[in-house]
């Protein structure tokens, strides 16, 4: 193993740490809010198959990657409509999300399979700080939406627990009926937090297309979006520490491909496992540290809420 | 007069199936107590509910302070300074008191919170009016009392002028209950409006101003506690004559049926919920187990019956020792258990009323031909069970979760009382039921006792314990701390006990 290889991981680990962060903390943002959405693997297609379609018509990555953020936004949309508005099961909205979206990516993505990329994320260039050894060579050689994904960390953060709107977002999916008596839309307030969850997913997808491997085929998310899902329970529903689980089970995406070529022969699909395992491990840890306080998942999650119910 | 601060006229709300509020009236005046006196499902919670803004009455009209309103949201009701401290706490549990009080409040601090100073003004709030609580602390670290403070706060924080308290005394120890009063009656004196909502006939008569009296939807009377009395009360609830307290014949004490020893016992968080209890029960006396919500009853409860293992200590029912007894050991050796939570532990929501009066026996040989169930017998069986405890049903095929909470402690009582135990453990038997099907389950007890079982009463109730109990154990932090006659109890040092204080 030389300096090389293992600056081509610390490279990927990074690459494949963005895309599962992009989507893991959109889903963060929506389960805070009470709204479980399994349908990230969907939106993570059609944002994925609407960015490049877009950067193939315009030629340029940064329209193209709006187009996938609001095509994710508009799709998550749907189960806004069906689980928050009109309170139908949210796994089995989430479900058909995934499943529809892939089909639906797949159905419009047709003739974009044989386009070359018409626009794709270059790493970013900082001139010398490139340069510097290791550091440098693994950080710096990036595209901007990595960027952009640690800064929309911070920024749900910062906003989760220093503002009003975060304080909102959180009474809403710890308890629907307090926040609604004490003055606040919890139907609106769900239906931003999915959207904002698709258009964070929708920009994962994109930059799967535009940057990560640029090209569109069937089935080129792959199951990321179902590890991104995996990882805001592994996260324990909190921005910084699913950063840490996106870098972690990216490493895992990374190692894959190039264990056999380090001389290490464990099957890559028992590796593919890993995040799942690591998930439930962390599910074991949570229950028997909250044995004795609240989960550190949001109480209301999964549960639709209707005022006049009784 | 200036006019009342809140005018009901003419309300009624229905559900499918149900007239929940019809045609009811009542008005509030500043600085009173007006109390809303029912049943449960007599429409108190409703009309509430119409005046916060949670539902939309069909027709009639609300005014506040004398001017048309029209509440469509609690946000609305917030606004006209209308305020709401529900049955069920409406406080976000993994939030500070300070996030739950700034919760869908503008800051001071635009888009960022302004903790700090709310926190300044629930300590100013605390001051005034007594409600000592740490604003820094999230909501699940507080007893339910502080709880019921922190509801309280957020009403005055967003300054309203009419309170409404739901029930606020079901949860609350006597101590607890006397001093919500002091503070009921500072806000009053300070002009606040208050509409208390309670069934508890006792603490109706001491607090209240005026008191409108609600049966199936409908007002069935206004009056103040000096031209009425508890009697004439419960009569208005429930619109006939009822007996508040139960005739108690004379029954001489058997022999000691139930004996514990030394028994300790796990909670459901690993921590000791049950503490090195002894208790004798005597067939023919009801052993009332006093105590708050939490203090070691319910595991003390399940331990007897064979549902929670005891580390340490010994349960003896005659000579058969049920330490490490499963539940039908136990039901062997003659037990028979009420659960506190009825629908979780004692009866089948989805299952009809005769699943439900067969969940123990229906192994049993006369319900049986051919290893097959014998329905003409289970329905001739289950039948005269329903006429025996008077439950009301539709029919034996209907579903259980569908019938009142009453009924369904009945049909729970007549499966355990069927098979004559020796000792009977009922826990909370008429928490959440009527006045008239407590007096029908209260009058079983009191039979059973005459017919010789030995039986441990757990109650929250304090009325209830002192009414039907010959001798009473009171319970807290999982000890007896105190047992005493009937005769030589009384209400403020029981309270005490109860408080840890006795």
């Amino acid at each position: 193993m030389n300096e090389t290889t293992v600056i081509g991981l610390l490279i990927a680990v990074l690459e494949f740490g963005t895309l599962l962060y992009l989507a893991a903390l959109g889903e963060t943002i929506a389960e805070k809010s009470g709204v479980l959405n399994l349908g990230v693997e969907g939106m993570m297609a059609m944002g994925g198959v609407a960015a490049f379609w877009a950067g193939v018509e315009t030629g340029n990555p940064w329209v193209a990657l709006l187009v996938g953020v609001i095509a994710g936004a508009l799709f998550s949309s749907i189960h806004g409509i069906v689980a928050v508005v009109m309170g139908a099961d949210q796994v089995v909205s989430g479900l058909a999300l995934t499943i529809g979206g892939l089909g639906l990516a797949a159905f419009l993505g047709q003739d974009l399979v044989v386009q070359p990329p018409g626009a794709r994320f270059e790493a970013t260039n900082l001139g010398p700080l490139n340069d510097i050894p290791w550091l440098g060579e693994v950080l710096f050689d990036q595209t901007a939406v990595t960027w952009i994904g640690l800064a929309l960390g911070v920024v749900a953060w910062f906003v989760l627990t220093r503002t009003r709107v975060g304080l909102i977002l959180r009474a809403v999916g710890e308890s629907a009926s307090a926040a609604d008596s004490s003055g606040t839309s919890v139907v609106k307030t769900r239906m931003i937090a999915v959207m904002i969850g698709g258009a964070l997913a929708g920009m994962s997808g994109a930059y799967l297309t535009l940057a990560l491997a640029p090209g569109w085929s069937e089935g080129t998310t792959a199951g990321r979006g179902w590890i991104a899902v995996a990882l805001v329970i592994f996260g324990a529903w909190q921005p910084g520490r699913v950063g840490v689980g996106a870098l972690l089970f990216g490493g895992l995406l990374a190692l894959e491909p190039r264990l056999q070529t380090f001389g290490v022969e464990i099957s890559p699909i028992l590796l593919s496992m890993l995040p799942y395992l690591l998930t439930i491990a962390v599910l074991v840890a949570l229950s028997i540290r909250s044995r004795h306080r609240p989960s550190a998942a949001p109480a209301a999650i999964g549960q639709a809420y209707r005022r006049e119910d009784r | 007069m200036s006019a009342p601060v809140l005018q009901m006229h003419n309300i009624t709300k229905t559900f499918p199936g149900v007239l929940a509020n019809d045609d009811v009236s009542f008005d509030v005046h500043a600085g009173e107590v007006h109390t809303l006196l029912g049943e449960n499902g007599a429409g108190k919670s409703t009309l509430m509910k119409i005046l916060f803004g949670l539902y939309q009455p069909d027709s009639g009209q609300i005014l506040l302070r004398g001017q048309q309103a029209n509440i469509t949201s609690p946000t609305d009701a917030i606004e006209k300074r209308v305020g709401m401290v529900h049955q069920h706490f409406m406080l976000v549990p993994t939030l500070t008191v300070a996030e739950n009080v700034a919760l869908g409040l503008p800051s001071s601090r635009g888009l960022r919170t302004d903790l700090d100073a709310v926190s300044e003004r629930i300590a100013s709030i605390s001051e005034q009016y007594g409600l000592s609580v740490d604003p820094g602390v999230e909501i699940w670290k507080l007893s339910v009392g502080e709880r019921q403070r922190v509801e309280i706060i957020k009403a005055l924080y967003r300054d309203a002028e009419l309170l409404v308290l739901d029930e606020p005394t079901a949860v609350l120890t006597p101590q607890e209950v006397d001093d919500l009063f002091v503070i009921l009656r500072q806000m009053t004196a300070a002009d606040t409006a208050i509409i208390f909502i309670s069934h508890k006939l006792h603490e109706v008569m001491e607090l209240s101003d005026r008191i409108t009296v609600l049966r199936n939807g409908r007002v069935t009377g206004h009056t103040t506690p000096a031209e009425t009395s508890r009697q004439q009360l419960a009569d208005l609830m429930v619109g006939r004559e009822v007996k508040l307290a139960p005739d108690k014949p004379p029954v001489d004490l058997g022999l000691v049926r139930l004996k514990l020893r030394g028994v300790t016992v796990k909670g459901d968080r690993g921590t000791i919920a049950v503490d090195n209890v002894d208790l004798d029960v005597h067939a023919g006396e009801i052993l009332g187990v006093a105590g708050v919500s939490g203090n070691g009853q319910r595991e003390l409860a399940e331990t007897i019956a064979g549902l929670r293992p005891a580390e340490a200590g010994s349960v003896q029912l005659d000579d058969t020792d049920l330490s490490k007894a499963n539940p039908a050991q136990s039901r062997a050796a003659g037990l028979s258990y009420v659960p506190e939570e009825r629908m979780k532990d004692g009866a089948v929501g989805e299952f009809d009323v005769s699943e439900n009066l067969l969940l123990i026996n229906h192994g049993e040989k006369r319900f049986l031909r051919n290893g097959l169930f014998n329905f003409d017998a289970i329905k001739s069986h289950c039948q005269q069970l329903v006429d025996d405890f008077a439950v009301k049903t539709p029919s034996l095929s209907t579903p259980t979760s569908s019938l009142s909470g009453g009924n369904i402690q009945k049909v729970i009582m007549a499966r355990e009382l069927e098979s004559s135990p020796a000792v009977l453990v009922a826990a909370q038997p008429t928490r959440g039921v009527d006045i008239g099907a407590a007096e029908y389950i209260h009058s079983q007890l009191v039979k059973q006792r005459s017919d010789g079982v030995a039986i441990v009463m757990i109650s929250e109730d304090l009325d209830e314990v002192l009414g039907l109990a010959d001798r009473i154990a009171v319970m807290f932090e999982g000890r007896i701390v105190k047992i005493v006659d009937r005769e030589n109890a009384t209400k403020d040092q029981l309270g005490l006990a109860m408080a840890g204080a006795g």
